[in-house]
């Protein structure tokens, strides 16, 4: 069986300039942080992120936004993100607000090969401005069109060289649903394990949703509540 | 914002009263995240986090913080007995099924009908969604901790919100430093007058319809 392991630069070499990519985590918990760092310095530009928020200005998906290498951001939060804030009022970063359950339910619906799912959440606010309503059984719900995108990437705690993946506990969060969503998904872990380390009654991530498994070199930011 | 600490803890203090044992409970950023400091000992409740743990403990020891293991803040939490770790998908099932019996969150304006503005300010403050529509619409009781003027000093609770809606009618009780306030089907009722304010003093600074219950009359004409 061959291996899914590959370098940190083998896996970025398939984000570039304009690349549609999902990116795990939830305030910077659960994002990773190899693959991060290894964007910024890539320097690739006009990316599209989705995100389940823009992280903090220092922490997580936060940093490649604060470098401004992101043209368009499909989120649920920017709050911790000053940045993104003022990006985005000086018109460089297009942001695309969801609520998050519906915005993780459109990346699960893409990642099992849906066309999107029906919600009734945030239906009479500025949000249902624009989208299709269908009734099913008596009551009104938005079609809520699936996500997909070039590249999914994910942290989680434990891979096989197949791709098979546990994650750790609250950062599991976005990881599964985009592990399954991206065209391209690369997982960067914690430890990489061999074959049938897992039992595979713990599996959450089948490899077969998996293309590349790289090592984390570790979080590399400062977290909002260290040293204060 | 522009609260001192015994305001906040006394906001949440009075929000801890409305969660009785055995409950759901989901609390957003910020006054909402004190709560649990004032639980009574026999009050058992399931905290839901919406980044996937039902069943939150208190803040960690200094130093026994594990950064994956975190709140929907980004700040460190533990997990109690009975603790689960879930996806955002299923996170955010548990909100939409009705599962969530008290969430507690900020606003920045609610209207006499319950209506909940706390996502953006055009062109000035984005937040953001956040989980904030899915729980303020399908949790069974939605409860707002806030100032109950801004920092300018107009009113919060309004007849109609100015600003764009996170959910419409959703909201069961204000709470404020100087009132608890009911939406109830007859309206906006204020049930209780925090000291040192006056009726007349919540009455100046809210900007909406409001009924009061006989009991808090009788209490203020004495």
């Amino acid at each position: 069986m061959r291996s899914k392991v590959v370098s940190i630069e083998q896996a970025l070499s398939v984000i570039k300039d304009g690349t549609k990519l999902m990116v795990g985590g939830f305030g910077g918990v659960g994002s990773p942080p190899s693959l991060i760092e290894g964007i910024m310095n890539k320097g690739v530009k006009d990316l599209t992120i989705i995100c389940n928020d823009a992280g903090f200005p220092h922490i997580g998906i936060g940093k490649v936004v604060s470098n401004r290498q992101v043209s368009h951001l499909i989120t649920s939060h920017i709050g911790s993100n000053p940045v993104a804030g003022r990006l985005m009022h000086e018109g460089e970063l297009e942001v695309e607000f969801c609520p998050q359950g519906t915005l993780a339910e459109r990346i699960r619906a893409g990642g099992v090969g849906l066309g999107g799912v029906l919600s009734d959440i945030g239906i009479d606010s500025v949000i249902d401005k624009d989208k299709q309503k269908v009734e099913v059984s008596g009551k009104t719900y938005m079609v809520e069109p699936a996500i997909t995108a070039d590249v999914a990437i994910v942290y989680a705690k434990k891979a096989d060289t197949l791709g098979n993946v546990i994650y750790d506990k609250s950062a599991r969060n976005m990881n599964p649903l985009m592990a399954m969503a991206g065209t391209t998904t690369v997982v960067e872990v914690e430890e990489i394990v061999e074959v049938s380390a897992l039992s595979p009654e713990e599996i959450v991530t089948p490899g077969i949703f998996v293309k590349y498994v790289v090592q984390s070199k570790g979080v590399d930011w400062k977290w909002v509540w260290e040293n204060q | 914002m522009g609260m001192g600490e015994s305001v906040r803890d006394m906001l949440a203090r009075r929000a801890a009263q409305e969660i009785k044992d055995g409950m759901i409970v989901n609390l957003g950023i910020g006054i909402p995240s004190l709560v649990p400091n004032y639980l009574s000992p026999d009050v058992h409740v399931m905290f839901h986090a919406e980044n996937g743990v039902l069943g939150m403990g208190p803040t960690p020891q200094l130093g026994e913080e594990d950064a994956n293991l975190c709140n929907a803040a980004g700040y460190p939490v533990t997990v109690t007995e009975g603790a689960s770790y879930c996806d955002s998908s299923i996170a955010f099932g548990m909100i939409r099924r009705g599962l969530i019996d008290i969430t507690i969150l900020g606003a920045l304006q609610v209207s006499e009908k319950g209506d909940l503005a706390n996502w953006i300010v055009p062109n000035k403050r984005v937040p953001g969604i956040g989980g904030a529509m899915d729980l303020a619409q399908k949790s069974k009781k939605v409860i707002v901790v806030m100032n109950h003027v801004d920092k300018y000093g107009n009113p919060k609770v309004l007849k109609e919100c100015s600003l764009p809606l996170t959910s419409q009618a959703c909201v069961d009780m204000i709470i404020t430093e100087m009132a608890v306030m009911a939406v109830r089907d007859e309206g906006l009722v204020v049930e209780e007058i925090m000291p040192p304010y006056t009726l007349d003093d919540v009455l100046r600074c809210t900007d909406a319809t409001v009924h009061i219950t006989p009991h808090l009359q009788e209490s203020e004409k004495e």
